[in-house]
């Protein structure tokens, strides 16, 4: 099966989108970008891959028809085995790396108590990984590095004190290696991966593949699908620092307005608020990019933005936009540039202003700001589609909403659950156009 | 021996052919005549490029000093960073024309030029308003400097986009009862209107050649970078060599050193050595960055992207449009000179002569570099934009940088815009040969 891949390396994630001759995206990868773009863009291309076999898994076992119920189980099982195995290996991969810290001079003096400490620790993250990936089960993060380190930290502090020796040795071996760690694409073959999960999950239910057919049968026939790179297009601000040739690289506001096209025909508009910069484009029909207007050097109004806020409010980046929403007095901020923000937002909270209110009106700044750079583009026509990482956030859409209302009246506003995508899926477009031509 | 590699190493040095040589050493030898005028007791004008009156100047025996070039000059030397600093430490604010921050940092640090010798003061500030209130801040704070004379020649602005009798007469008489007589008091040099004439009549016939050269982009591929290139090219021209045998020379030896370069079928020069295949042809609205010229440059003929016509080129005088000084007519000519720099020309006219670039160079897009600090460029390039891009149905882009101020150059983020800029020309010229 033919396949193209488009791979946009953003500031703070790297995506990648697959695609099948036919235009459908058969898999998606994300992972957070690394100062090392090149594994960034193998890891996320990597999960996009393991993304597009479990769409293949899918239609091999007619997940979503009348008749398959069962089917939607089986799969959703294999998908909790299939991540366990892979976080189980990085975690031997994480505990190797953690021991090979310990022959620096640094731990020369503690090496044999920290070892047991480490034996430890790993044992307990082991037997607790499968409840992180039991059915039903909550994470805060698909990212190993986010639900390792916060477990790792648990199990660390508790090893530390039982055995009374100092938790920032134990920490300190686990920093040193987590990003060499993070920076090793997983590697081993990926049908052998699928195959494990399959036979760890009918160990532990036999039961699992009773119903609409063999299932084992259908994942092995799947399995041998071959999956051909066919064309790549890499995009994003890590672009030109990937060993792509110029042939296979667009850029990132050609493939944000083809992107938004093919998920709304419909758009002309399209606004993208990404980490470090925000854009305002104008597509035609075909969607091809007409005008464009961005930030300038200064990136305030950015996503990094809100990054800013979170790291002053001590909160999590997530949590501002839903806090922001229970404001209905939105306080009054002009500044957009960061560090003003910063300024006026603890000036307000020492006047006793409430932080929702405030978080609120930093909201709305930002997409003051968004405003301004889409008027300057050619305002806003009838579809407008909102896409980057800010989409996701209900505050700024609010404000957004309102303010499109205010200044181009009634018009369609499209956001995608997948808009993160975007920039990948544009280019995998071009990818698929580049064969296709 | 033991040859020691510095962590940097000097760029490669910047591939120049013979005309740039050429304009270089007359750059060098202005500023070295320049630094020694007082020693031979010549007198020293300092006027502004757009609507200079070099011509009128030299009939004085007076060496012109132009601040926008030494700003020019220091920003290409990546000296202007530090005057700029420096004037923001005398109180500057951060939004002031960049070229007046370097000049008046210059000043603070000693007035050393460009060739490293100091600047002589000015004998008397000319100041020739073509279309920028700058000008007139900028000679307030260079005449409580100098405390010398200024001298004020007030240019009409074509509101309704057209000269009139009247707009002649009038800068005529200025000519006549103030510019000149004011002239002879502080040269002590009588006027004398046939050495006018003579300079006019020079003066005209480095204007053929240089327009020649300029248009010679309309070639395909066009042997010449109206743009990057031009820089070199209008040094002479709007400096201190109209009216010169050395201009006429210099534009002679250039126009046959593009014809060569068309009859080989070459494309222009880099600083990199001889520009790959013409891949984008383009018409440039605005000043370009000085700072990082080079680096700005690469980024568009790493990509195959030459300037076919700029406005830029057109500041010190639109002479393609078929303007010549005329020695029949001095000092009318010098008044329909001033009247038709670029900066002079309202938004519609401004609005026509990009568009007719665009038909005539048959260029592929226009591009506009907002600079931060010029409000006289910057006003209204929106707009302007907009409109052309409407008359020609051609792509068109926005850039943002400064003139000299280092600060305010973001290589990514013009690289950024300027690849998509190229993708989105590539993508419909795609798109159209699809829809044919
Ligand atoms: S035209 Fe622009 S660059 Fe020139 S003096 Fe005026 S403000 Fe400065």
């Amino acid at each position: 099966m033919r396949t193209f891949v488009g791979i946009d390396l953003g500031s703070t994630t790297t995506k990648a989108v697959l695609m099948d001759e036919n235009k459908e995206v058969i898999g998606r990868g994300i992972t957070n970008s690394r100062s090392n773009y090149a594994t960034a863009a193998r890891v996320a291309s990597e999960e996009a891959r393991i993304d597009a076999r479990f769409t293949l898994f899918r239609r091999a076992l007619h997940v979503g028809e009348a008749g398959h119920e069962h089917s939607a189980e089986f799969l959703a099982a294999l998908e909790r085995n299939f991540r366990l195995i892979q976080f189980l290996e990085q975690l031997d991969d994480l505990e190797e790396t953690c021991h090979r810290q310990l022959e620096a001079d640094r731990f020369k003096s503690i090496a044999g108590p920290l070892q047991e400490a480490l034996h430890i620790i790993f044992a307990r993250l082991r037997q607790e990984a499968a409840s992180l990936y039991a059915p039903g089960a909550k994470r805060k993060s698909d990212f190993f590095r986010d639900i390792a380190g916060s477990r790792f930290h648990v199990h660390a502090e508790a090893v530390a004190r039982e055995m009374g020796i100092a938790l920032d040795m134990v920490l300190n071996a686990y920093d040193k290696s987590i990003i060499e760690v993070e920076n090793r694409p997983p590697g081993g073959d990926l049908s052998d991966k699928f195959r494990r999960a399959v036979a760890r999950m009918l160990a532990a239910d036999s039961h699992a593949a009773d119903g609409e057919g063999d299932f084992a049968a259908m994942i092995e026939s799947a399995l041998g699908i071959e999956l051909e790179e066919t064309y790549l297009v890499g995009t994003g601000y890590g672009r030109v620092t990937l060993p792509f040739s110029k042939e296979h690289i667009r850029s990132e506001i050609l493939c944000h307005g083809l992107g938004a096209h093919m998920m709304y025909p419909g758009t002309r508009t399209v606004l993208d608020i990404g980490g470090q910069d925000t854009k305002g484009i104008q597509i035609d029909g075909h969607g091809i990019v007409e005008n464009f207007q961005m930030n300038d050097r200064c990136a305030a109004g950015c996503g990094r933005y809100l990054g800013y806020i979170a790291d002053e409010m001590n909160m999590g980046l997530h949590e501002l936009g839903p806090l922001a929403m229970q404001s209905n007095r939105p306080a009054r901020i002009n500044s957009t540039c960061t560090v003003f923000a910063g300024a006026e937002l603890r000036d307000r909270l020492s006047l006793g202003e409430k932080r929702e209110d405030i978080l609120a009106g930093l909201h709305r700044a930002i997409i003051l700001r968004a405003i301004s750079i889409i008027s300057r583009s050619g305002g806003v026509t009838d579809q407008f589609t909102f896409t980057g990482g800010v989409a996701k956030n209900e505050a700024a859409v609010r404000e957004l909403r309102k303010l499109i209302q205010e200044n181009y009246g009634e018009v369609t506003i499209n956001i995608n659950p997948d808009s993160i995508y975007t920039g990948a899926l544009g280019a995998s477009e071009f990818a698929r156009r580049a064969v296709a031509a | 021996m033991t040859v020691i590699v510095g962590p940097k190493t000097k760029p490669p040095e910047a591939i120049k052919d013979a005309s740039m040589a050429r304009q270089k050493q007359m750059v060098n030898a202005h500023y070295d005549r320049l630094a020694s005028a007082k020693e031979r007791g010549e007198k020293v004008a300092a006027t502004f490029v757009p609507g200079n009156l070099n011509e009128l100047l030299m009939c004085f025996d007076m060496v012109n000093n132009l601040p926008e070039v030494n700003a020019i000059q220091n920003g290409l030397r990546r000296q202007s960073g530090g005057y700029v600093m420096e004037a923001e430490k005398l109180g500057h604010s951060e939004d002031v024309c960049t070229y007046v921050k370097s000049d008046i940092g210059m000043m603070a640090k000693g007035n050393i030029g460009p060739n490293g010798k100091p600047l002589p003061d000015p004998d008397v500030l000319l100041l020739s308003y073509t279309g920028c209130f700058t000008f007139m801040k900028w000679f307030e704070l260079l005449r409580r400097q100098y405390k010398c004379e200024t001298i004020m020649f007030q240019t009409p602005y074509l509101a309704d986009g057209r000269i009139t009798t009247d707009m002649i007469s009038y800068m005529v008489k200025q000519l006549r009862q103030d510019v000149i007589p004011k002239l002879e008091r502080i040269s002590g040099v009588k006027f004398d209107i046939d050495r006018l004439r003579e300079y006019l009549r020079k003066s005209a016939k480095a204007e053929d050649d240089h327009v020649w050269v300029l248009q010679s982009a309309k070639h395909k591929p066009s042997p010449i970078d109206a743009y990057f290139g031009g820089i070199y090219y209008i040094g002479p021209i709007f400096g201190a060599f109209r009216g010169t045998d050395d201009a006429i020379e210099y534009y002679k030896f250039l126009r046959a050193e593009v014809e060569q370069r068309i009859a080989q079928g070459k494309g222009p020069v880099t600083p990199d050595g001889n520009m790959g295949q013409e891949r984008y042809r383009l018409v440039v609205e605005g000043p370009p960055n000085y700072t990082n010229f080079r680096q700005f440059w690469k980024m568009f003929y790493d990509e195959g992207a030459v300037v076919v016509a700029s406005s830029y080129t057109k500041v010190g005088g639109t002479y393609d449009y078929g303007f010549r000084h005329d020695p029949d007519r001095p000092l009318e000519s010098l008044a329909e000179y001033c009247l038709n720099v670029y900066t002079n020309r309202n938004l519609p006219m401004r609005v026509d002569m990009l568009e007719n670039y665009i038909n005539e160079y048959q260029a592929d897009g226009l591009l506009i570099n907002s600079i931060k600090s010029c409000n006289s460029f910057s006003a209204g390039q929106l707009l302007m934009m907009r409109e052309v891009e409407k008359r020609t149905g051609k792509p068109a882009a926005f850039i943002e940088t400064d003139l000299v101020d280092p600060r305010y150059f973001s290589a990514a983020n013009v690289k950024n815009r300027l690849e998509s800029y190229f993708q989105m020309i590539e993508q419909k010229r795609a798109g159209f040969r699809g829809a044919a």
